[in-house]
């Protein structure tokens, strides 16, 4: 069990999570993640990213351990509450996950719909982070005209429109090629400098976490093996999972 | 030809009114039944595996009402029906009476159908709309429903049109209608032609829903570019 930092945003203390299956997803796994961090999570296909983000997005609760957001312990509290706190995060997907009977202003207005925001407010905000995205002139448009880069630019908008101070980003880049990748890494990477917005991406690609990770977790197994500053971790590997990560690379 | 016009001019009156009647009974049907079948359809989706207050046992009994109530041929449901209909709106026969049987058979349908176009909506964007702290309710009116109002209104118009279909044969119990005429004014009279002609009338009034509501999709999805 190995800890970062002492007190953070999110934290993650011995936390489990085993499937009805049986499937051990994570393995008493504890986390510190400070404020204004770009927080990488890495590690090959079923080693817990996914789940790690789930737990942090409170899509779902571990079987054993604490997972606290703002200092709340998110496995004690009301759905009432904790929809409070979701409102707080901003999730990013790899799929997009836009809806696709939405012009690209009400995809980006949708949360703000649900918390009820004035219509006036919500169409500023709207077109603020439009133009934040580099996508002002396509507010109109509809998700399926839009390449790739540009639907993976409205979900960071609509993951930003409620001001959230954390933002999940679930594979960012891996469905897109990588000149417009770099172009997102460099959108989130200004949300951060420019918002001090903590952020939190998992991926497979090491290339994504050296680009704009200050910190980084590698996962194996639903374990953590290795943790540090994004530098060290990687040009210092240590464990064997992370050697072959590394190894893997194209 | 020349005959089946000189016909289709004698009887015009009754196609006319037959007509009328039979859109009267397919329309308050659609009406009546979507009223039971969308909430009951939204309701199979929420309860299934996966959806979004999953409830086995629930799932279950709504699953079997829903079969049984398509499994019973029409014919039957409408003469079983007969007394129920005369205790709701006070006659076992005529168009009034018809809605009922009508409504019944029509509702576990255009549960399935709505269960169906529900399904398509990608799983990925009711999880967003999870992460976004959504309740159920938000999740249901905001996102499933109008991100499958495309499949919903070609659904639509299949239903429409199969209730139509069913109202011919309300016929059976007087309710009027194109159903109705074909059978006292063509099949009883033996006059071949009057039924030809109510059939040509019928695929006018099926072709023209399915246009309309074929155009009405295609102008409302944007899923593709």
């Amino acid at each position: 069990m190995i800890i970062l930092g002492v007190v953070g945003v999110i934290r993650l203390v011995g936390v489990s999570k085993v499937f009805p299956n049986g499937e051990v997803a994570l393995d008493n796994v504890s986390l510190t993640i400070d404020e204004g961090d770009i927080f990488g999570i890495v590690g090959k296909s079923g080693a817990g990213k996914s789940t790690m983000l789930k737990l942090i997005g409170l899509l779902t609760q571990p079987t054993q351990g604490d997972v606290e957001i703002f200092g709340e312990n998110t496995c004690a509290i009301k759905n009432s509450k904790a929809n409070a706190i979701k409102k707080n995060i901003g999730t990013v997907f790899q799929g997009y996950n836009l809806l696709m009977q939405r012009s690209v202003a009400r995809n980006i207005a949708f949360p703000l719909e649900l918390t009820k925001t004035d219509k006036k407010a919500a169409r500023a905000r709207c077109v603020e982070l439009a133009e934040l995205v580099g996508l002002a002139d396509k507010l109109g448009a509809y998700p399926a005209s839009l390449s790739g880069g540009q639907k993976q630019r409205v979900a960071i908008a609509r993951a930003l429109a409620t001001s959230p101070k954390i933002l999940l980003c679930d594979e960012p880049t891996s469905a897109l090629d990588s000149f417009t990748a770099k172009e997102i890494l460099r959108l989130i990477k200004d949300i951060n400098a420019k918002l001090g917005m903590t952020i939190v991406i998992i991926t497979h690609d090491i290339h994504v976490v050296r680009a704009v990770c200050n910190k980084t977790v590698v996962l194996d197994g639903g374990r953590v093996v290795e943790v540090g500053e994004t530098g060290d971790v990687l040009d210092n590997p240590k464990n064997p999972a992370t050697k072959m990560l590394l190894d893997f690379q194209i | 030809m020349a005959y089946l016009w000189e016909v289709f001019m004698d009887f015009r009156g009754v196609i006319w009114e037959g007509t009328l009647t039979t859109l009267y009974m397919t329309f308050a049907t659609v009406g009546l039944a979507y009223a039971i079948g969308l909430p009951l359809g939204v309701l199979l989706v929420c309860l299934g595996k996966g959806g979004l207050f999953p409830n086995k046992t629930v799932h279950g009994v709504l699953s079997f009402v829903v079969n049984t109530g398509r499994s019973i041929p029409f014919l039957i449901l409408m003469v079983a029906l007969m007394g129920f209909a005369r205790f709701i709106v006070g006659t076992g026969i005529g168009a009034t009476a018809a809605l009922v049987p009508l409504v019944i058979a029509a509702a576990p349908f255009i549960s399935r159908m709505v269960e169906t176009a529900l399904n398509e909506v990608d799983a990925g964007i009711v999880d967003a709309a999870k992460s976004m702290g959504a309740t159920n309710f938000q999740i249901i009116r905001k996102v499933m429903l109008p991100e499958s109002v495309p499949s919903l209104i070609r659904g639509f118009s299949i239903t429409t049109i199969m209730i139509m279909n069913f109202s011919a044969m309300t016929g059976a119990i007087a309710a009027g209608g194109l159903g109705d005429m074909a059978i006292r004014y063509g099949h009883m009279s033996r006059n071949t032609h009057v039924i030809i002609i109510i059939v040509i009338v019928i695929v006018i009034i099926v072709t023209l829903i399915q246009l309309l509501f074929n155009f009405l999709a295609a102008k409302i999805d944007k899923r593709l570019a």
